[in-house]
């Protein structure tokens, strides 16, 4: 362990959070042949991808909770298969409605045009166009994800060329598909849902992504490209993309861990960073809460922008300017979520007792207005009284997340605030808030109640104070069109370098976002790389 | 045009998620004499791939009669008093020109002029007409339909249908009961009473053959599945699958969606689409009836010239070009297309195909060389094999057209 | 009906709408030596720029305050010359707060009422007005089709991002950044006062269907702006006799130039042969030719009533459906029998902009109820008394106050005809807690709803800007794909409407900018 200052301890690379993406950066850039050290503030590894035992013989994926957006390049070349990930596809999803119906997800083609047909035949058959619409759009973004975004205000003859590479790109969509994509870019959900579907409970079943892990409702501008972020996963002929990891979430993250500790990479967990040590303007180490310093050459950062710029970096060695713009960069928390133990699989009276839907993703809601109007509650600073949900029970597919016969369940709520208007969050506001949620599950289940052996209930404010996110943000920055691309995080420093010589960040507050896809990890490490002149 | 929505609302529990797939009113029959079990979805319905062989339900059709269950493919109604000009808005040729009780084959573009489908127009009466279509497309039906007096619903379920296909099929249909079938002309439909059950009889069909289709209620299907095999039998009647239909149309010339061509509306890459002029339907398109879909985009294909043509091939050798790559060398430097359908053609001994050419080697007569992989018993050979763009169809009997047919 | 026999049979133009836009391509294009033939439905010229009497003796308009017409247009039609006389510029405005402590929007107004913005404020201000000064060749020339080789779209990009890169580093990064962002959270960032943050917001969402926190409402504060610079620095303005008055001015120019101008003409259909305009049919049965039609109506009307679909394909057709147009402004107009008064204000800022949008969180739930088809009970106003600034338009010593509410939607779900008194009494309570006694004032009024606004002007949905300005019905997509340039797909066939880029208000821009085009294609 490198604890003694000295040259022989000196690291290449200092990584500051142990995060998915800090774990992939460091992964890369170890495999490079630079001597890298992770540190991790928790006594575990993965920060909001984890597995955690909270309760006896049962695992949480108590953050995250699907594998849907991990670029498979990035688990090929990182060998993530050999050190114990193993993605499970699900099936199907469903949104139950309050009056008893509900609108299943098949894989099955037809049996996904006759499920759609029960509410509406014309949607049933608009859904090939709306599939293909995304697809298309998807295929024009993917491979943007694994590239530095260009600097529009710069004559330098990488930013002209990336600039020049999307410039082609888009222009080979040809020119009425450039036009869908400008505007898939910045419309609403619902504007965007509604040039498809006309039945209310179609439209909000595919509006559910567009807001998921957003302080936007579906009516919102924007909310369409949230939607298509969720979808990039799924878009390649890899199959297998989108899933469960084998032993949640925390899965990722250790195979990552291991892939890093076998190209003889360093992790110290319980290390928290108090502070990046910057001299003669550049960074040179970090030094942790008891006061140890450590040494590298170089600092990246895993955390959020305004958590590396304001808490562990100083004001006086970043310029003014930059300081002010993170302060303005919006980090917003808008979900909470439950992690429930449960004593066996609860019925929904909405699905049919023999539907394999329930092994997909779950919802309530009727329609947008009801999405919109929980949005609302959020602007109004108290979480959704009727909030949108996404449940699953990855136990019915991943035999090692509860004993046999027992489930757990993983729900995602929108929205739930940072701030509450009637002051701070409490033990029971907390539990008021699981509340409203479980209460609004049991109305569609009604043994769900008297299932539950524990469950979890995090807040934003607890999902800030344990996995470290400003408050709570899943994605490290909300998603919206002045965040993205060369924008995010902050206009200039959208390549990854912070205005400190040295110093990286690779979190999701970078491009190309949030979701446990690995790509700002990937992204930074090779701006370092090539910094160093290891990579073209 | 019907703006509510258009749902179909089952008070039942659904249970397609354990049977995705629909059956046809002779389903029970046509599993009796499935010898294979070979089924294959179609349009959301299980139909049969193979009866028997493939050769023998081919022969059927080529040398007596051949069933096949046609229920599947999707129909529309279209009526109200804006049907007609609805519909010539919607296709590239004139539907004005449409008489009562006949039926037209027709193409539809989108804006770009690329075909969304093809499929046939039937005019059952003087504002009403069923629209057979390949694909499910309500959607783009609808859209098309704004600012147009005309109401549009798909009635796949309340018709069933059979293909009745071969020299002998109008002798057959004569037996079963459809007095004065043979005095239909191709493309003409009539309304008979065949003992009782009501039928609709069109000289129609996908084998380039003599032959009809008949349409019924579903509730009828089996008696006319029974009585029309019963009639037939000393006629060598036979159920065929879809395998053998196949075989039946590119040797008609027939194009198959999702295999000579994909619809504009379902592709995802650019370019991959194709135009009528592409596909070598120039006389399906009729510039001087006004606007419809995809006029303009098409005026301006044509003054540019097509860029590729979808044409008929004559290879060197026995052995099917599936897939294969086209090259206007016998090297493969320059690739110039591929196939898009290909067979041994029992009844022509020729080695057919259709393909996707480059400008100017689609030229008739034009020689290119397909790249043919030959599975030797799992020795994979590669040959490349000189191939002639020939005129189709590449079978077109004269019985097709000659009313009244003969019996045999 | 109408005097159809002045009617040639043979123009080189025929304009559809003499609305402003209308009759500025007309007069364009009759400047340029063309015959053109201007046909409006109404009895009267002007659109929704015109000037009508509401109560016997009181006359008011529309749209009430002229601010984002460039005077170079203004000066290239010679409109003073035509009898365009400004009331009063330069007019103050007013954010009325509840409790009397009303705040004047001017530098010295925010520095006396917010010291914490004093500095930043004017900063701000400046920053926002040179970005919008870059946006000029956006919103003030033609948008480029996207994916073509044409030397002329490519030239217009380029001169674009010239115009942007100009501003500097700095600011390019900083208008990259915000110009998709929404106004609430950028007041957030830069202002203090909440009733100030409450009032930019107001300008910021005015005539659009998004609340301040919808990303693409600093795009259409940025669009008013960058109008507002180019209007010679009158600021907001009033026209003597109303807006009408400045469409008098327009009719009048164009007529100068050789126009002629017809209404009680409504158009039955725009005529089409051999795939290309051959002129109109009027409701009247006169068919008029000529190769060249444009039309200032909205996109859904032109296209799936006065063309018809049968002349476009369906893919077109499609979007012109989709294209959105869900108006949610009101108008209110009060004839009163004295000067308002209202409490804490000092009469001279009723010559002034009356601004109610006291907080952002007031204007976002105002916005939260058209989502679900209701207006919203406590709405943001722009009140004006033009009377004070132009007695003509009303009886001596009597007034009238004009009010444009926002937030009550086009598409109420208990439909307006049973819920308009409610509504008027609401809104007159509202009023009355500003202005006390104003009720007892009133001698007549009128409401106009959404759906009276596109009863009484044609326009589909009742919308400010005929296609509501959002970043997806912006700039080469507005109103939709194929229709951006103001030609169409059918040839002979242009938009010079607001729903055409880059949009509504009282500009012109649409109008001068379609009459480019079509000099440009038929020379």
């Amino acid at each position: 362990m490198a604890t003694v200052n000295g040259k022989s301890d000196k690291y290449d690379a200092i990584v500051v959070g142990a995060g998915h993406n800090g774990l992939v950066a460091a992964c890369y850039m170890q495999r490079a042949g630079l001597n890298v050290l992770v540190l991790e503030r928790n006594d575990y590894i993965g920060g909001a991808a984890v597995s955690r035992s909270l309760y006896p013989e049962f695992t949480y994926s108590n953050c995250s909770y699907v594998c849907s957006l991990l670029r498979p390049e990035i688990m090929r070349e990182l060998e993530l298969p050999k050190f114990g990930l193993q993605i499970i596809p699900y099936e199907g999803g469903c949104t139950m409605m309050q009056d008893g119906n509900h609108l299943a997800l098949y894989d099955n083609h037809d049996a996904l045009r006759r499920e759609i047909s029960r509410h509406s035949k014309r949607d049933a058959e608009a859904y090939d166009r709306y599939a293909r619409d995304v697809m298309r759009q998807c295929k024009f973004i993917k491979p943007l994800l694994l590239r530095e975004p260009p600097d529009p205000t710069s004559f330098k003859p990488r930013d002209i060329q990336e600039l020049l590479y999307i410039g082609k790109r888009f222009h080979g969509m040809g020119e009425a598909r450039m036009y869908d994509t400008i505007r898939f870019w910045t419309m609403s959900a619902a504007d965007f849902l509604d040039e498809y579907f006309e039945s209310e409970i179609v439209k909000a079943h595919f509006a559910g992504s567009s807001i998921i892990g957003t302080a936007l409702g579906p009516r919102s501008p924007g909310t369409a490209y949230v939607l298509l972020h969720h979808y990039m996963g799924d878009i390649d002929d890899t199959v297998g993309a989108w899933g469960f990891a084998r032993g949640g979430m925390g899965a990722v993250s250790n195979s990552l861990g291991a892939s890093f500790q076998a190209s003889g990479g360093t992790i110290r967990s319980a290390a928290p960073v108090k502070q990046v040590l910057v001299r003669n303007e550049r960074a040179v180490g970090v030094m942790l809460d008891n006061g140890e310093e450590i040494y590298g050459s170089t600092v990246m950062s895993n955390l959020d922008v305004k958590r590396t710029f304001l808490e562990t970096m100083q004001a006086k060695d970043l310029p003014a300017e930059f300081v002010t713009q993170v302060q303005k960069f919006k980090i917003r928390g808008s979900s909470g979520k439950l992690n429930i133990a449960l004593d066996g699989l609860p019925t929904f009276t909405a699905i049919p007792k023999d539907s394999p839907c329930i092994r997909g993703d779950l919802h309530i809601t009727d329609s947008l207005d009801m999405m919109e109007r929980a949005y609302d509650d959020w602007k109004a600073g108290r979480w959704s009284q009727a909030p949108y949900v996404d449940m699953l029970l990855p136990s019915q597919i991943d035999p090692t997340m509860a004993p046999n016969g027992k489930h757990y369940m993983s729900v995602f709520v929108q929205y739930c605030p940072y701030k509450l208007a009637d002051g701070p969050w409490t033990p029971e506001k907390r539990k008021a808030f699981g509340d409203t949620v479980i209460d609004a599950i049991a109305r569609q289940s009604p043994d769900f109640k008297s299932l539950i052996l524990h469950a979890e209930i995090r807040t934003p404010w607890d999902i800030e104070r344990e996995v470290g996110l400003s408050e709570g943000n899943i994605f490290q920055g909300e998603l919206t069109m002045d965040q993205l691309l060369f924008n995010r995080p902050i206009p200039g420093y959208a390549q990854y370098r912070a205005p400190v010589k040295g110093m990286y960040m690779c979190g999701s507050s970078t491009h190309p976002g949030g979701g446990v896809m690995g790509a700002p990890g990937h992204n930074a490490a090779r701006a370092l790389l090539r910094d160093l002149k290891k990579v073209a | 045009m019907n703006s509510n929505p258009t749902s179909m609302a089952s008070s039942a529990m659904p249970n397609h998620y354990r049977q995705p797939l629909l059956q046809t009113p002779f389903h029970n029959r046509a599993r009796a004499l499935s010898q294979h079990d070979s089924f294959v979805a179609w349009a959301g319905y299980t139909t049969v791939d193979v009866f028997t062989t493939p050769e023998q339900e081919y022969f059927s059709v080529r040398n007596a009669t051949g069933v096949f269950d046609l229920t599947p493919m999707v129909k529309y109604r279209v009526v109200g008093a804006g049907a007609a000009a609805y519909l010539n808005h919607l296709v590239t040729r004139d539907v004005s020109k449409l008489k009562l009780h006949r039926v037209m084959y027709v193409v539809w573009c989108n804006d770009d002029g690329h075909i969304i489908d093809d499929g046939t127009i039937f005019r059952l009466g003087e504002d009403e007409y069923w629209l057979c279509t390949a694909e499910r497309q309500i959607d783009w039906l609808l859209d098309a339909a704004i600012g147009y007096d005309v109401e549009i619903a798909e009635v796949t379920a309340e018709v069933a249908a059979l293909a009745v296909q071969g020299p002998t099929s109008c002798w057959v249909l004569k037996q079963f009961g459809l007095v004065g079938v043979e005095l239909l002309k191709p493309f003409e439909l009539g309304y008979f009473n065949a003992n009782g059950i009501e039928i609709m009889a069109s000289r129609t069909g996908f084998t380039g053959d003599l032959g009809y289709e008949i349409w019924m209620a579903p509730e009828d299907a089996e008696t006319v599945w029974d009585r029309l095999m019963e009639v037939g039998r000393t006629r060598g009647i036979r159920a065929i699958g879809s395998q053998a239909l196949n075989a039946l149309r590119i040797e008609a010339g027939f194009l198959m969606p999702h295999y000579d061509f994909i619809s504009s509306e379902s592709t995802i890459r650019l370019g991959r689409d194709r135009s009528p002029l592409e596909l070598g339907f120039d006389w399906l398109i009729d510039f001087k009836k006004g606007h419809f879909n995809g006029r303009r985009a098409l005026m301006a294909e044509q003054a540019s010239g097509v860029k590729r043509r979808l044409v008929g091939l004559d290879i060197a050798g026995n052995k099917a070009a599936h897939s294969a790559l086209l090259y206007s060398d016998k090297a493969g430097q320059n690739e110039v297309g591929n196939v898009t359908s290909a067979m041994w053609s029992p009844t022509c001994k020729r080695n057919i195909a259709l393909a996707i050419v480059n400008a100017p080697h689609f030229a008739m007569g034009a020689t290119v060389w397909a790249e043919i992989y030959l599975n030797r018993e799992l020795v994979w050979e590669r040959r490349m094999v000189q191939a002639k763009v020939v005129e189709k169809p590449f079978f077109a009997p004269e019985r097709r057209r000659v009313t009244p047919p003969a019996d045999r | 009906m109408a005097a159809n026999s002045n009617l040639k049979t043979n123009y080189d133009c025929i304009i559809i709408g003499a609305g402003h836009n209308g009759l500025i391509c007309a007069a364009y294009l009759a400047k340029a030596g063309k015959q053109v033939l201007v046909v409006e439905a109404a009895a009267d010229i002007g659109g929704a720029a015109a000037t009508h009497e509401f109560v016997p003796n009181f006359k008011v308009s529309s749209a009430h305050l002229l601010h984002l017409m460039p005077q170079s247009l203004i000066s290239e039609l010679g409109l003073e010359k035509h009898g365009l006389r400004l009331a009063a510029q330069e007019l103050a405005s007013t954010a009325l707060s509840a409790d009397g402590k009303h705040l004047n929007l001017s530098a010295s107004g925010v520095a006396a009422q917010s010291p914490a913005d004093a500095a930043s404020y004017p900063v701000f201000m400046a920053r926002m007005r040179r970005l919008a000064g870059s946006l000029s060749t956006l919103f003030g020339a033609t948008a480029p089709r996207l994916g073509t080789t044409a030397w002329s779209d490519r030239f217009a990009f380029l001169k674009l991002g010239w115009q942007i890169r100009r501003l500097g580093k700095k600011d390019m990064r900083e208008l990259l950044r915000i110009i998709g962002m929404n106004v609430y959270d950028l007041l957030e960032d830069e202002i203090h006062s909440p009733a100030l943050k409450g009032a930019l917001a107001f300008d910021a969402t005015l005539g659009a269907n998004l609340g301040p926190r919808a990303p693409g409402t600093v795009l259409t504060w940025l669009y008013r702006l960058t109008h507002e610079s180019a209007n010679g620095g009158k600021g907001l303005s009033q026209v003597v006799g109303g807006m009408g008055g400045l469409t008098a001015a327009l009719a009048n120019a164009a007529r100068g130039f050789g126009a002629q101008i017809e209404t009680h003409s409504p158009v039955a259909r725009v005529l089409v042969a051999n795939d290309r305009v051959s002129g109109i049919a009027l409701q009247s049965g006169h068919t008029v030719v000529a190769p060249i039609v444009i039309s200032s109506a909205d996109p859904k009307t032109t296209f799936l009533k006065l063309l018809g679909p049968e002349h476009l394909d369906t893919g077109f057709v499609r979007k012109v459906h989709h294209s959105r147009a869900r108006g949610v402004v009101a108008k209110l107009h009060l004839a009163l029998n004295k000067l308002p008064s209202f409490t804490g204000l000092a009469p001279d800022a009723l010559s002034g902009r009356l601004v109610i949008s006291p907080t952002l969180d007031y204007l976002e739930r105002a916005f939260d109820q058209p989502k679900y088809g209701a207006y919203s009970p406590a709405p943001a106003m722009e009140i004006t008394i033009p009377t004070v600034n132009d007695p003509s338009l009303a009886p001596a010593g009597q007034h009238v106050l004009s009010a444009i509410i926002e937030c009550a939607p086009r598409d109420l779900r208990q439909g307006w005809e049973n819920a308009r008194e409610a509504y008027l009494t609401e809104l007159l309570a509202q009023l009355e807690t500003y202005a006390p006694g104003l009720k007892d004032s009133i001698v007549g009024s009128e409401l106009m709803t959404p759906v009276d606004i596109e009863t009484r002007y044609g326009n589909q949905g009742g919308h400010w800007h005929h296609t509501e300005l959002a970043f997806d019905q912006f700039y080469f997509v507005r109103p939709v794909p194929g229709a951006a340039q103001y030609s169409t797909p059918v040839s002979g066939l242009y938009l010079c409407g607001a729903g055409a880029h880059p949009g509504g208000g009282v500009a012109g821009v649409v109008g001068r900018l379609a009459a480019q085009a079509v000099l440009a294609k038929a020379g």
